[in-house]
């Protein structure tokens, strides 16, 4: 996905964190030595952005920068070096399919076609309602749970197309799938249980 | 095989809650006061004698580390920081110990940071690892409320915190002085070394960035005795080690060994074998993806360890076992490689940000077969240009899973040309 801002038209004329996001800024900045607040600017645009339906808009990074009285250009560098801060706006559902070697060699082009399948649109694209963006990420660190996918916040893991095109089913019908594995695994444990700690499986 | 009772990581399949009561059951936090007491250089004598090397990729001994640290306060602050920005494709061991684990990290950091006399421990995780960022501040404010970190840390008088901080999407940042950068509010970009973090690192004061799991076995080595762990593996290369085995095998899992356990046991023990049996094998990149593959022929009989196998050329780096049957399209998976490290290159050095853009589009031609054979050696002479003219390591490990497939593949990377050429005679001219 390119990563360019949101064109003027979209853009806010003015962001301000809620009351909430203010203590709780004031907070974050509080785990860094005095004088040092810049280090506070990572977990401030992270805040911003979900404050924001899940983007960044530039008057959030002027806001932020202002907060931590750092120059502006400063906030912007970190705003578009960071992958994870989104520029401009992104459906509902923010789907990343790691298609990295690991997760390709498990299949991950199938999740991609289930994704076009499903929804009708290629990688980098939003649904015309709204509801969903889907990304080509690089390496989510979830290697032996290939293929996966970021949905938001969560992993949905041990994908095949059919349970890709379910998962997207149920998230636009508003459910909640269960998160993790699709395929019944527990965590990372080989498939149909651990060969390692079964003592340690029970009570103890 | 590995005994259940020499695991570390006994709820690394989070069958077990992650929090502290639990944690205690399982022997975290228990009498640490007493750890603390030995005193900081018995700490480091101990994790020397173990011979725990950093398990974040260089394997560098993790006592020796701790040991350059001031030894004297200038009276001014020096940190720990904790490297959990795991992002090397093939590895997910951090992520499992700290959403199901997390207390081995945090009693980890006190015990390195005392041992270290650092005053405050920063956990560096990837942004992407939202609900193992939530497990791991639940279990630093559990440890604050248990009085077990803090002013008067496990009632032993010493003060020390532990912070956590979310990364937001930076393979780079896995890179200690990128780390440093990025956790000062910066675009990660790496420092030149020298000067060492333990002399300038985070905020201007002496740091020592060490690994998740690193850390995480501090504590119960300093339980169980350097002898226990340097009673694993072989010489030089010793203790338990989380491998993450990915790709074809039967069963990809992660699972707690001990280390220089043959490739083949570890895959037919854990795994359930290569898909197809063990002659279906073609290559495996054995320490996540920066470091060059193996083909079969190596991966009968080599150990999994740092000098097993770097004599092979390759290396153990994160322990990332990436296993490819016959079905691969070996230059593919490399090509696609390639894409994440042009990808993943910050833009500081020329050789890297431009060369890695290059070689993964030689590659892509290479993929297709759509070039000539002499391009082979060119673009193995511009992967030396990269490798070792980068301030950071990640030109190298662009550089690398190339040479490792023309090492040991470049007849395949010819067919592919010939194929091609062959087929479809006027486009290859």
């Amino acid at each position: 996905m390119k990563r360019i801002p949101a064109p003027k038209d979209q853009q806010p004329d003015r962001f301000a964190f809620t009351a909430e996001n203010v203590e709780k800024a004031q907070k974050i900045i509080a785990k860094y030595p005095p004088r040092r607040q810049a280090s506070a600017v990572m977990p401030l645009l992270d805040m911003a952005q979900r404050q924001h339906q899940n983007w960044l808009p530039q008057a959030a990074m002027n806001m932020v920068a202002e907060m931590l009285e750092m120059p502006r250009i400063r906030v912007y560098e970190v705003a578009t070096f960071y992958t994870m801060y989104n520029l401009a706006p992104v459906g509902q559902h923010f789907v990343q399919v790691c298609t990295t070697t690991p997760c390709w060699l498990r299949g991950s082009d199938d999740v991609v076609a289930a994704c076009k399948n499903k929804l009708g649109i290629g990688l980098g694209e939003t649904t015309a309602d709204g509801k969903f963006t889907v990304i080509e990420v690089e390496c989510l660190g979830a290697c032996v749970n290939a293929p996966m996918v970021q949905i938001n916040d969560d992993y949905y893991e041990d994908l095949t197309a059919e349970s890709t095109e379910a998962l997207l089913d149920a998230l636009s019908k508003g459910e909640k799938p269960k998160v993790g594995s699709q395929s019944g695994r527990h965590a990372s444990e080989p498939a149909g249980g651990p060969t390692t700690l079964r003592a340690f499986m029970g009570d103890g | 095989m590995l005994k259940d009772e020499d695991r570390i990581f006994t709820n690394l399949y989070g069958y077990h809650d992650f929090g502290l009561e639990a944690a205690r059951k399982r022997g975290d936090w228990d009498n640490t006061k007493a750890i603390l007491e030995k005193g900081p250089d018995a700490i480091i004598d101990e994790i020397k004698a173990s011979g725990l090397r950093g398990r974040g990729g260089a394997g560098f001994p993790t006592g020796l580390k701790w040991s350059f640290m001031p030894k004297e306060s200038d009276g001014k602050p020096t940190y720990l920081v904790v490297n959990a920005d795991e992002g090397e494709p093939g590895t997910c061991k951090d992520r499992e110990m700290m959403r199901h684990d997390p207390h081995k990290l945090v009693e980890g950091c006190l015990i390195a940071g005392f041992a270290m006399r650092a005053s405050a421990a920063y956990i560096y995780i990837r942004g992407e690892f939202f609900v193992e960022a939530n497990n791991l501040e639940a279990a630093v404010q559990q440890a604050y409320d248990a009085g077990l970190i803090g002013p008067d840390a496990c009632g032993s008088g010493y003060s020390f915190d532990v912070f956590v901080h979310r990364g937001a999407g930076a393979y780079i940042c896995g890179e200690e002085t990128a780390l440093i950068e990025s956790l000062e509010g910066k675009k990660g970009q790496p420092r030149l070394k020298p000067p060492f973090p333990a002399g300038v690192g985070v905020w201007g004061r002496p740091t020592t960035v060490n690994n998740v799991e690193s850390i995480a076995v501090a504590p119960t080595i300093m339980r169980r005795g350097a002898d226990w762990f340097a009673g694993l593996g072989r010489e030089n290369n010793t203790g338990t080690k989380v491998f993450c085995i990915s790709g074809h095998v039967e069963k990809p899992c992660n699972v707690e060994e001990e280390m220089s356990i043959p490739l083949r046991e570890l895959i037919e023990k854990h795994a359930g074998g290569v898909r197809g049996g063990w002659a279906n094998l073609l290559a495996i990149i054995p320490g996540g993806s920066s470091v060059r593959m193996l083909p079969k022929s190596i991966c009968d009989t080599v150990l999994m360890d740092f000098d097993s196998l770097s004599a092979e050329k390759s290396g153990l780096g994160t322990a990332a076992v990436i296993v490819m049957d016959k079905s691969t399209d070996l230059i593919r998976a490399i090509a696609r490689l390639s894409q994440f490290y042009a990808h993943e290159s910050c833009g500081q050095c020329t050789p890297c940000r431009e060369g890695a853009g290059w070689m993964w589009r030689v590659m892509e031609r290479l993929a297709t077969g759509n070039a000539d054979v002499s391009e082979i050696d060119m673009l193995l002479e511009v992967s030396t240009q990269i490798e070792g003219h980068t301030i950071c390591a990640l030109g190298d490990a662009a550089a690398w899973p190339i040479q490792g497939l023309m090492n040991h593949f470049r007849p395949m990377v010819e067919e592919r040309i010939m194929d091609y050429k062959n087929k479809e005679p006027a486009a290859a001219q």
